[in-house]
């Protein structure tokens, strides 16, 4: 896929474009062994504003890449235990050599792609990935429960990825999804120096501060903090709930017996008495399904987007970043003690990439932004269906 | 305002059932069966609150009632605080309760009802109240006061004496104490009874003139004895069992229904804290704010409705906790036949153990061991007049013991009759009034899913506004 041309046509259907090779002049990173080349393409930067339009078409009638997680698989070697999941992709664009795939990977796999597509891409919102380990769960590595709900989050996280319009034409995904063994592809990248060194200059930077955010971004920052504080309320607010349901149908077991055996002592009232020990325990099943749900459902949900607050403020980090450095270069340039020419190309380029920078956030930002409110829209309302659900229920019974 | 929640003996939701009643209010109620009605009457308006439902029965109480009942009306209306000083001469706070009393009659269209007899009593008097008729009518299972302190509360419940919710739950269980002893057939007759309702000053004296007092005494001593029966009547045996197993299951059911209310409040009240959070959320957000902050506020509805839910719930407990205290009343009736009955026997015993030792005086063999026989052996046989004097304070010992003897038998079977038509009356009221408050309770929980349908179903309209 390489050296392509750009099409004349900008009415914001998808580009066949890897646009993966665009961004990548942008990345610090510039010594990929991916095989790909660089064209230097600015049509590509013109449709990246057309991103929003991008995803409602892409909802509507486009969908062309459909993946499962499933099918977890305990993998035993010598040195190690772990779990491999299966991964089947289906497929009709033109890109894949074939129309299905079906790999196996582990979590590690899952991690790789991440930090892959976050270099690549240091200003899209790469959707998170299930943690690593869950501390206050309790949860035991290899827990059924555990492994069940990082497989969900797991599949989760490749399908926001493949409805990502510039995401999902990344060419790690690709390989992710298609290559038999990962471990070689793993092992071509940018060497762990290079990556050093990024990150040396972005403390420096950020030690540095920042001279002149612009306001939208400063409002950005904002919502963020906010955003995560609130979400992580919500959580909480969620599991305490849980727990308070718990406590609540402990004692409600032991009342329905009670009045069992209350029944047992009575003529007249056995009937009376009878009928309020099964509603109870009715109650008791509904109240268990019910607490089912909301750990199923609405807390799954909700822990995403606290990890995705985590991921925004690393994006707006790396956008920081991005800025810092230019202004860095460019009041060297302003001092005149050094090679005027050269500084100043290099100059141009960061700026480039800062406005480039830029603008992907903003296209992203208003994409996850729908993204974030139709799943969390979805999932209170769910919840809400679910607890009407239990009163009409529970309520069946008495009436009887 | 919560009224009396019991229906008194006689008294039916459905006028077209008769009942039976003397005029002097003494003789069994007849019992129409009226239970069927009645279940279809409240389950098949399932809107009606269960104080509603109670009220319905109250209001054709009066019309079937004892003499007394016919007579007045009764309520205890009001609580008050005072301030007085103690047996110890200290100052204390306590609550008294104002009693009003008026004539039973229609009023007519229009116009205004007489004005009350009012009279103000404090809880202690209740209690001497009780205690005399504890004592004059130990047959009789008498009705329990509320209880002295809360006891199977839920945290959120004050066990304080002084609680004004304690203090309105105590004054409700205040009137139906009354009105159960004055729907009695037997209690509503009682002198002293008439008196507390009507007399505030001259009561005390009256009651102690009676003499109860003396009876207490021995009263406790029966209770807390034990001594062994060797024929008591199975009936009594059987319902003190069932008595006792009653008193446990319902026990056990008040502390568990304290500890699920406690743990349901937790549930209700903790998502109010979504109310907070999302409303502070929607100021960040553009599109999903209002969504959110009208949500919020429906979560703050749901977890508000909380307190009223577990109110009423509490009248269900007071209800279970009236039939509590009765299995005491109960048990101390049982306990009355068995010392009846034992005193009974040692009656019988000590007579039959007389004639014995005349029968030897007489034939002058010495069957039975005696210290008598052996001093007389030891020392010499006693002289003929000794001898005959002997023989007749016997006889006499024996006649006034066979008289005793008769006496305490009549006694016996006269409790056992008196108390069991008092046991039948009993378990006929236990079981319609323990229907009425299941069925309530039952209505309650269909009330309670209903509000919280309606909640969440606000709040997914909300939600789909997001």
């Amino acid at each position: 896929m390489s050296g392509q041309t750009v099409p004349a046509d900008f009415s914001g259907h998808m580009l066949d474009l890897d646009e993966d090779e665009d961004l990548e002049v942008f990345s610090k990173n510039t010594s990929l062994a991916d095989g790909d080349p660089m064209p230097n393409s600015p049509s590509s930067m013109v449709n990246q504003y057309r991103l929003e339009e991008d995803e409602e078409q892409q909802d509507a009638n486009t969908k062309d890449l459909f993946i499962t997680v499933d099918n977890p698989e305990s993998h035993v070697t010598a040195i190690e235990t772990f779990i491999m999941y299966r991964v089947v992709t289906k497929t009709t664009r033109s890109e894949f050599d074939s129309s299905e795939y079906e790999v196996r990977r582990r979590y590690q796999d899952f991690l790789w792609l991440r930090s892959r597509l976050e270099e690549n891409y240091p200003t899209l919102i790469v959707h998170p990935l299930p943690e690593k380990f869950v501390m206050k769960g309790m949860v035991e590595r290899f827990n059924d429960d555990f492994i069940e709900t990082r497989k969900r989050a797991l599949h989760r996280f490749l399908n926001k990825i493949s409805e990502h319009p510039i995401l999902s034409y990344s060419q790690h995904f690709k390989v992710f999804l298609t290559a038999q063994d990962l471990a070689s592809h793993r092992k071509q990248g940018p060497g762990f120096l290079s990556r050093m060194g990024e990150t040396v200059r972005a403390v420096a930077n950020s030690v540095r501060g920042l001279r002149n955010r612009p306001e939208e971004f400063s409002l950005m920052q904002e919502y963020v903090d906010d955003f995560s504080n609130k979400i992580s309320s919500v959580d909480k607010v969620t599991q305490r709930i849980i727990k308070e349901q718990r406590e609540y149908l402990d004692e409600l077991k032991q009342y329905s017996p009670t009045y069992t055996q209350w029944a047992g002592l009575e003529e007249e009232l056995e009937e009376p008495l009878k009928g309020v020990a099964s509603c109870v325990e009715r109650c008791s099943k509904e109240t268990e399904e019910q607490i089912h749900h909301l750990s199923e459902v609405l807390v799954p949900a909700l822990h995403e987007y606290v990890l995705c607050a985590e991921t925004l403020k690393a994006v707006m980090r790396r956008r920081d970043n991005i800025q810092a450095e230019f202004e860095a270069k460019n009041e060297a340039l302003a001092s005149k003690k050094v090679d005027q020419e050269a500084l100043q190309e290099e100059v141009d380029g960061l700026a480039d990439r800062v406005e480039q920078a830029n603008n992907v956030l903003k296209g992203d930002w208003s994409r996850w932004q729908n993204s974030m409110r139709t799943d969390l829209k979805s999932a209170f309302i769910s919840t809400a269906e679910k607890n009407m659900e239990y009163y009409e229920k529970t309520v069946g019974y008495p009436e009887s | 305002m919560v009224t009396p929640w019991f229906q008194p003996l006689g008294a039916c939701a459905d006028e077209s059932i008769r009942c039976a009643s003397s005029a002097d209010g003494n003789s069994q109620m007849m019992m129409a069966d009226s239970g069927s009605n009645e279940e279809v009457a409240v389950i098949g308006n399932t809107d009606i609150t269960s104080t509603e439902s109670e009220n319905n029965i109250i209001n054709t109480m009066v019309e079937r009632g004892t003499a007394l009942l016919r007579k007045m009306e009764i309520n205890v209306a009001e609580a008050e605080k005072r301030m007085g000083k103690n047996t110890v001469n200290m100052q204390e706070t306590y609550t008294v309760y104002l009693i009003e009393t008026r004539p039973a009659e229609a009023v007519p269209d229009g116009g205004t009802p007489a004005t009350p007899d009012t009279l103000w009593r404090r809880y202690s008097e209740f209690e001497l109240l009780r205690t005399y008729l504890l004592v004059t009518y130990p047959y009789i299972i008498i009705p329990p006061l509320p209880e002295k302190r809360a006891e199977f509360v839920w945290h959120k419940l004050s066990a304080d004496n002084l609680d004004p919710d304690f203090v309105e739950r105590r004054r409700v269980g205040l009137e139906n104490f009354l009105l159960r002893v004055a729907s009695h057939p037997v209690l509503s007759n009682d002198k002293i009874f008439f008196l507390f309702l009507t007399e505030e000053k001259g009561w005390r004296e009256a009651v102690l003139e009676t003499g109860f007092q003396d009876k207490v005494d021995s009263r406790l001593k029966s209770l807390s004895a034990s001594f062994r029966v060797k024929n008591p009547d199975k009936r009594f045996t059987a319902l003190k069992h069932y008595s006792d197993e009653l008193n446990t299951v319902i026990s056990q059911l008040l502390r568990v229904r304290a500890r699920v209310a406690d743990r349901l409040y937790g549930v209700y009240k903790v998502h109010g804290n979504y109310g907070r959070v999302f409303s502070e959320w929607s100021a960040i957000e553009k599109e999903m704010g209002d969504g959110l902050q009208s949500a919020g506020h429906h979560m703050d509805t749901y977890a508000a409705s909380i307190d009223d839910i577990l109110e009423e719930e509490e009248h269900y407990a007071d209800q279970l906790k009236e039939y509590l205290f009765y299995t005491e009343a109960v048990r101390s009736v049982c306990r009355k036949h068995e010392l009846i009955q034992y005193e009974l026997e040692i009656a019988a015993q000590d007579l039959a153990y007389k004639k014995q030792q005349k029968e030897e005086l007489v034939t002058g063999t010495v069957r039975v061991f005696s210290l008598k026989g052996m001093t007389s052996k030891l020392f010499g046989q006693e002289s003929q007049e000794q001898r005959e004097s002997r023989l007749a304070a016997l006889e006499q010992s024996i006649q006034e013991g066979e008289e005793s003897l008769k006496e305490k038998n009549t006694e016996s079977q006269e409790f056992v009759r008196t108390a069991w038509e008092d046991i039948e009356r009993f378990k006929e009221q236990k079981d319609k009034d323990l229907r009425e408050a299941l069925i309530s309770y039952a209505i309650m929980q269909i009330s309670m899913c209903k509000k919280g349908i309606q909640v969440w179903s606000n709040a997914k309209e909300c939600f789909n506004k997001m």
